[in-house]
């Protein structure tokens, strides 16, 4: 027996969950909708992922070594997720300083000012990509389009306007596709315009079951986001299908399926209640159907997810958990 | 059967129940034994017998004198050497009388017959008087002296006896062991406690990771008026009392309230066991069941282990070299019990296992910032919010720790064994928690 006995306070068990293991599954969960977009947008879309996991996780590293003076959490994985998640949420022609920018936002503004890991009111990635939006407004809507140019590093490739902004531009008839099964097949698969890694729908879902089987996120969130996204563009389209487009296009299209698996459901900057989540995701679908519905923007995924993020305190305080034993009538 | 248990919070740690198979062994006399006084919650007992008395196996040694308190018996016959501060689990030194050991002559009035004795003589008043006197706390782990439970306040009553042989600690063997070699001894227990709290019903509560002691129990049962056996889903902490009662009757104890608000009385099968002995054999509380194993031991085992007993003993009768690879030792299970200094701290009224972890497992991991993910919140059987109770007891905000329900922590580490950062979230709910207590005690003075 060692000499020295571990003297500790109970439990002296611990689960096998951790920090890492959770911020590389999330990695792990990206993939399918990484391989996709490299398939649609060729090695564009690669070096865009790669530039945004190595400028944000240098970013982690340069200011936590060299301004905060402690040891650098580059590598835990959460750095990693928010340059992958950052990158997702560019187009594929995206010139790299944009991208650079958009990462020393993200990570050095947006997580590691407010004290790193954790303590972030708002959800990192997509402070940085609402900043390039502001910023580079040109280079961040020119949509590659996808299939083209595939091998090509050239920005100057084909472009294509992406269905919320054709929504946005012309209405339902700048769709005419609009309720073809091929048409929502595109968007299932991710054969239309848009930021690299939201458009195809079928990829990101199955990233999402991902995380609900490795019990990284619950239902909550993506479910009951993407449900208040149906109801509130649902009643609009039944009241006049020739003026609005159907629920299940708002579903499949732009940033929303991306957005209710993976930027919504960041635990950081999202509710830790069952019920708190469920009032947050209601409140994000709300709020991303009237800016798409009724807003300058043809898309409201981002700024919904990052409203609700700023509600977050207040819906802990208000939801908090069924006290045990609080609840019962004495006697 | 969709089988019950609680619905609100709780984990399923690795089971580890390593001695499931093994008998329980009797463990040889010593040559020397350490009886602490204080075994039990409540004040310890004042000692009766002094250097150089002569002291047989059931001999009264100390007498619990306020009303929560347990009397304490001699568990060997020969000479009390001294009264001396021996360290016990808790790390402190506390008095317990040192006994050398002559032979094992026992007290007269003990039946030591292995007869079951199923006819149950005594009345409600005078089973209670004999638990009291035969010294029996509870034997799960918190030493709730147990005549005290069955003392009911001008008012109260209950309906049901709840028997807790869940055993939802990993590692722990010694009541499932209990269940399989002592059924019969047990269900009179169950009978005796009937009979004491005047109630008609009895649940056995039984994880159904223990499929073999619920068949049986549940078998032997069926003869018996009142008493049914609860097949129970896997899930810690199932053993806290307050749970059990809401995973069997769907019953919520209000906070600060007892189990007997609810018209519950809960008790350890072990001690339902020791109630028997007590009552049918008049045999004092002089011996228990400890598990003593680990992972990266050859052998584990369960004894059968006299009071005062070092817990050594039990590694010399495994004939294990507890090596350097031991790095951590617990009285308890891992989840709740306390983290030891040595082999050579004696057998307590509540040491239910001894549990040996290795070096990879002992030491705690690097405690990263918390990632707001809920898990703890999620994991609390009691709907506390851990994360926020870590933060307000760091910054020694206690008003607010109280506000957020310190005080109903249970302490079952569910909240820093799930947690991904390693926040030592118990450790800081523990420094709020008392000084909610302290907070509490001051206002009640004024």
């Amino acid at each position: 027996m060692s000499r020295n006995l571990v003297i500790s306070l109970s439990p002296h068990e611990k689960g096998d969950e951790s920090v890492q293991k959770i911020m590389w599954g999330v990695v792990i969960a990206l993939a399918p909708a990484l391989l996709s977009s490299i398939y649609y947008f060729g090695w564009n879309a690669l070096r865009v992922v790669v530039l945004g996991m190595v400028f944000c996780m240098g970013t982690e590293y340069l200011v936590q070594t060299f301004m905060m003076k402690q040891k650098s959490t580059a590598l835990d994985g959460s750095a990693a997720v928010t340059g992958l998640l950052l990158a997702f949420n560019v187009p594929a022609a995206i010139p790299w300083w944009q991208l650079l920018v958009g990462s020393v936002v993200a990570v050095g503004i947006a997580k590691l000012a407010f004290g790193g890991l954790g303590k972030n009111p708002f959800n990192p990635a997509l402070v940085g990509r609402a900043f390039m939006l502001a910023s580079f407004p040109v280079h961040m809507t020119t949509w590659p389009k996808p299939l083209e140019n595939v091998w090509s590093f050239g920005v100057d490739a084909v472009t294509a306007a992406t269905p919320l902004g054709k929504l946005s531009e012309g209405g339902v008839a700048a769709l005419p596709n609009l309720g073809s099964l091929d048409f929502y097949k595109d968007l299932l698969l991710g054969r239309v315009g848009g930021c690299i890694g939201e458009t195809a729908a079928l990829a990101i879902l199955l990233g999402g079951i991902y995380m609900l089987y490795r019990k990284i996120i619950t239902w909550h969130i993506p479910v009951v986001y993407l449900a208040s996204l149906a109801a509130t563009t649902g009643v609009f389209w039944l009241l006049d299908p020739g003026k609005y487009a159907d629920p299940l296009f708002h579903v499949l299209a732009g940033g929303a399926m991306l957005g209710a698996w993976f930027m919504a459901t960041d635990m950081v900057t999202s509710p830790m209640t069952a019920r708190g989540q469920i009032i947050f995701a209601v409140g994000g679908g709300v709020i991303c159907g009237l800016i798409r519905l009724f807003g300058a923007y043809p898309e409201g995924c981002s700024y919904s997810i990052l409203i609700m993020n700023a509600f977050v305190p207040l819906i802990d305080r208000a939801f908090p958990p069924r006290r045990f034993g609080r609840e019962v009538t004495h006697g | 059967m969709r089988m019950k248990t609680f619905p609100q919070g709780g984990v399923h740690p690795p089971e580890n129940k390593i001695s499931a198979e093994a008998p329980i062994q009797v463990l040889d006399r010593p040559s020397r034994v350490q009886i602490h006084l204080g075994q039990h919650l409540g004040a310890p007992a004042v000692p009766l017998v002094q250097k150089g008395d002569r002291v047989r196996v059931g001999t009264r040694i100390g007498e619990g004198k306020s009303f929560i308190s347990a009397h304490v018996h001699s568990s060997v016959s020969g000479t009390v050497v001294k009264i001396d501060d021996v360290l016990d689990a808790s790390g402190y030194r506390r008095p317990a009388v040192v006994i050398d050991v002559e032979g094992d002559e026992w007290e007269e009035s003990i039946d030591r017959s292995p007869e079951l004795v199923r006819e149950i003589k005594l009345d409600a008043h005078a089973i209670v008087e004999r638990i009291k006197d035969a010294g029996v706390v509870g034997l799960g782990g918190a030493c709730f002296p147990t005549h005290v439970k069955y003392m009911f306040p001008e008012g109260k009553q209950a309906d049901t006896v709840i028997i807790n042989a869940v055993e939802c600690e990993p590692y722990l063997t010694s009541d499932h062991r209990l269940m399989l070699e002592r059924a019969d001894e047990i269900l009179v227990g169950a009978q005796i406690l009937m009979k004491a709290s005047g109630v008609n019903r009895v649940i056995i509560g039984i994880e159904a990771n223990k499929p073999d002691a619920i068949e049986l129990m549940a078998r032997k049962a069926r003869s018996v008026n009142g008493i049914e056996v609860a097949p129970l889903k896997v899930q810690y902490p199932q053993g806290a009392e307050k749970q059990l009662i809401k995973a069997l009757l769907n019953r919520e104890v209000p906070s600060g309230k007892l189990p007997l608000d609810v018209g519950c009385v809960v008790n350890n099968v072990g001690t339902a066991l020791a109630v028997y002995e007590a009552v049918q054999k008049n045999k004092p509380l002089v011996e228990r069941v400890v598990t003593f194993t680990g992972r990266h031991l050859e052998r584990s085992g369960n004894f059968m282990v006299r009071l005062g007993v070092p817990v050594s003993a039990m590694a010399a009768r495994l004939e294990l070299n507890i090596s350097e690879d031991t790095a951590k030792v617990i009285s308890g299970g891992p989840m709740m019990g306390k983290a030891i200094a040595g082999l050579e701290i004696p057998v307590t009224k509540g040491t239910s296992g001894i549990v040996l972890l290795e070096a990879g497992a002992a030491q705690r991991l690097t405690v990263q910032n918390c990632i707001r993910c809920g898990r703890c919140v999620t994991a609390c059987p009691m709907g506390l919010e851990p994360w926020r109770l870590e933060k307000l007891a760091q910054l020694d905000r206690f008003e607010e720790c109280e506000a957020a329900g310190a005080a109903d922590c249970i302490e079952c580490g569910s909240c820093s064994y799930t947690c991904p950062s390693a926040r030592p979230l118990l450790d800081y709910i523990r420094h709020g928690k008392a000084n909610v207590m302290r907070m509490r005690a001051e206002r009640r003075q004024k």
